[in-house]
């Protein structure tokens, strides 16, 4: 209901300064207990659920725990038996094939996509869209449609094959292919994400230094290359980052499509930690290649980290 | 379809193809720009798998079984969506993800509301180092902490129970965070007038600063939607019992159980892809924006 305007008046006596502070600290008091207020639920959920179970990881990760039964203090032990698990090994080698071979070849087809989009040609808008559509697509899903297309028997890539009198492939079921199989279907899924990243940087380049690069000459290979390409130099960064994150914690695909087989060859390390700690309830075990993970992945961040701060500032300046 | 929004502001030569020179020539040549001879395949074999789950749940099992298998069905069969629909527990595990990914959008924007808006605009004790703390655990990875979450749930009793799946998603670091930076990026007059109208912090929110704050909630919205949908990983270790299955989760088990029904499974994956692909299509600025800007921005 408004509040019909009164006239302003003074109580009797003003207030002291004593009055005032008073007044002034019951305020802030006020405005604390409204803040905590706000704030208490994002801190219960994030601070509970993530600085909490870290801790309890680390601890967890010096333990031997199945989850049920009281767990027993081991030391280091569960990291020394790290070095020596073969499985182990093989996950982390998988992982780092898998990231190697995914990260840089999404990113390239990427930009090059990305690049040939900047242009004003028709269907740009459909092109974005079947290119990126495939990132909404959960991995589950994903491993879904890519495990019947390409079931040795039934699937319809092998029937394809045979149209073209090529050989049938064993594909997810072939312990030589299979990891490779996966990169090409992440290739699929994720492609449109950088092509998405790399044509908003594009067409943030400001047309003003393509202008003037144009008025002193530049062709236009020598546009690309020396002003096109140095403008996305951050967007590089963070694409890096982002897409090595996430290829080291690849999980959902490689259990749906092929559980880790045949014969561990796309046992990657996530999917190592859960089979170590929600499998074979070794859950002190699973902790500790968590953590190794972790420190991983805590390296890489700090690493470009520090690469940022060194590298071209201007050239950061340049895209925003 | 925003196909307008891409080339809009686009340079248009600045990264024009090597054989530039030549390249006019074969414009004339071809009734269509040059780019397309590299683009449109590549783009057919971006679509081919979609297409193909399509078509495949519409086919009959025996086209499918039969070897070769058939590419192009013969006649829609929509046997798979009945089997689907019918007996299966499909129904319920698309309640289940309905409910806990509408249950996470909401809460994230109420939530991440309150706590962005308590870090932009009000001055508490701890209020730097509470929000430092929150920004890194953003870095933390999800395989760090889910063997404790796990843990955690079960101390809770909420182990094989939707809440499990909801307690965890109720508010992320990011939702808090995005919205802050948005709140901080409104001018402070317009909250100024309804202050000394008489309002207080919560009415502010709601009426001057949410209203304001549209592509931000729609961004972490969106960003939601699409991660609680699609999530396997926390719903494979918290769940056991199928009738509290998300819809990604009993995809893949029914694939395990139904690997020779082969439509049914295809049939299933569509139900299971359809609400974000509509959700896309629906508003794909809004997705492709808080994808990008989630990313290079934030």
């Amino acid at each position: 209901m408004p509040r019909l305007p009164t006239p302003l008046t003074l109580p009797a006596g003003a207030p002291t300064d004593a009055e005032l502070r008073r007044a002034r600290r019951r305020r802030r008091r006020a405005e604390t207990t409204t803040a905590w207020a706000f704030i208490l639920p994002s801190v219960l959920v994030i601070i509970g659920l993530s600085i909490l179970p870290v801790i309890w990881s680390l601890l967890l990760s010096f333990q031997a725990d199945d989850l049920v039964t009281p767990s027993r203090w081991v030391g280091l032990q569960n990291y020394h038996a790290l070095t020596q698990d073969p499985n182990f090994r093989q996950a982390v080698r998988n992982t780092l094939i898998y990231t190697v071979l995914y990260v840089p070849l999404s990113m390239v087809l990427g930009l090059l996509l990305a690049l040939a989009l900047n242009h004003r040609i028709k269907l740009v808008g459909l092109y974005r869209t079947l290119f990126f559509v495939p990132f909404v697509i959960s991995a589950a899903a994903q491993g879904v449609l890519f495990s019947f297309i390409l079931d040795p028997e039934f699937g319809a890539a092998n029937s394809v094959l045979h149209k073209l009198h090529l050989p049938a492939q064993g594909f997810l079921t072939d312990p030589g292919q299979a990891l490779y199989v996966l990169v090409a279907i992440s290739l699929w899924s994720g492609t449109g994400f950088c092509l998405v990243v790399y044509l908003a940087a594009l067409q943030d380049v400001p047309p003003s230094l393509i202008e003037a690069a144009r008025l002193d000459g530049a062709g236009r290979r020598h546009l690309l290359r020396h002003v096109v390409l140095p403008t996305l130099t951050p967007v590089n960064v963070f694409l890096l980052v982002w897409q090595v994150i996430q290829s080291l914690q690849v999980f959902d695909l490689v259990y749906v499509t092929t559980k880790g087989g045949p014969l561990g060859s796309t046992t990657v390390i996530v999917y190592f930690i859960w089979q170590m700690a929600f499998q074979n309830f070794t859950a002190g075990y699973g902790a500790a290649a968590a953590y190794v993970l972790a420190v991983a992945l805590l390296v890489i961040g700090a690493g470009t980290r520090l690469l940022r701060r060194r590298g071209p500032d201007r050239l950061e300046g340049a895209t925003r | 379809m925003t196909a307008t929004s891409a080339p809009a502001r686009a340079v248009p030569d600045a990264t024009a193809p090597p054989a530039a020179p030549p390249g006019g020539r074969a414009r004339r040549l071809l009734p269509f720009s040059p780019w397309h001879l590299a683009l449109a395949p590549l783009a057919l074999l971006f679509a081919i798998p979609l297409v193909w789950l399509l078509l495949s749940s519409v086919m009959s099992d025996a086209e499918i079984n039969r070897f070769p298998p058939a590419l192009w069905p013969s006649h829609l069969d929509f046997s798979g969506y009945r089997y689907v629909l019918g007996n299966a527990m499909f129904p319920r595990w698309f309640a289940n993800s309905l409910i806990v990914s509408v249950t996470a959008v909401v809460s994230n924007l109420v939530f991440g509301a309150l706590g962005g808006y308590a870090f932009a605009r009000m001055r508490f004790a701890g209020s730097r180092v509470l929000l430092a703390t929150m920004l890194a655990t953003m870095a933390i990875p999800f395989q760090l902490t889910m063997i404790p979450t796990f843990l955690v749930m079960k101390r809770l009793g909420l182990i094989d129970s939707l809440g499990a799946l909801i307690v965890p998603s109720l508010v992320t670091p990011f939702a808090v965070f995005l919205l802050r930076q948005f709140f901080l990026s409104l001018p402070r007059e317009l909250e100024e007038a309804a202050w000394i109208d008489g309002c207080n912090r919560l009415r502010v929110l709601w009426s001057v600063v949410l209203p304001l704050s549209r592509p931000a909630l729609s961004t972490v919205a969106v960003l939601t939607f699409l991660s609680t949908w699609n999530d396997l990983t926390w719903p494979l270790i918290a769940i056991n019992h199928d009738a509290h299955y998300t819809l990604q989760l009993g995809l893949t088990t029914f694939q395990g159980q139904h690997h020779t029904k082969w439509s049914a499974v295809m049939a299933g994956n569509v139900i299971t892809v359809l609400p974000v692909l509509l959700a896309f299509l629906g508003a794909q600025k809004q997705f492709i924006q808080s994808i990008t800007s989630s990313g290079l921005k934030g």
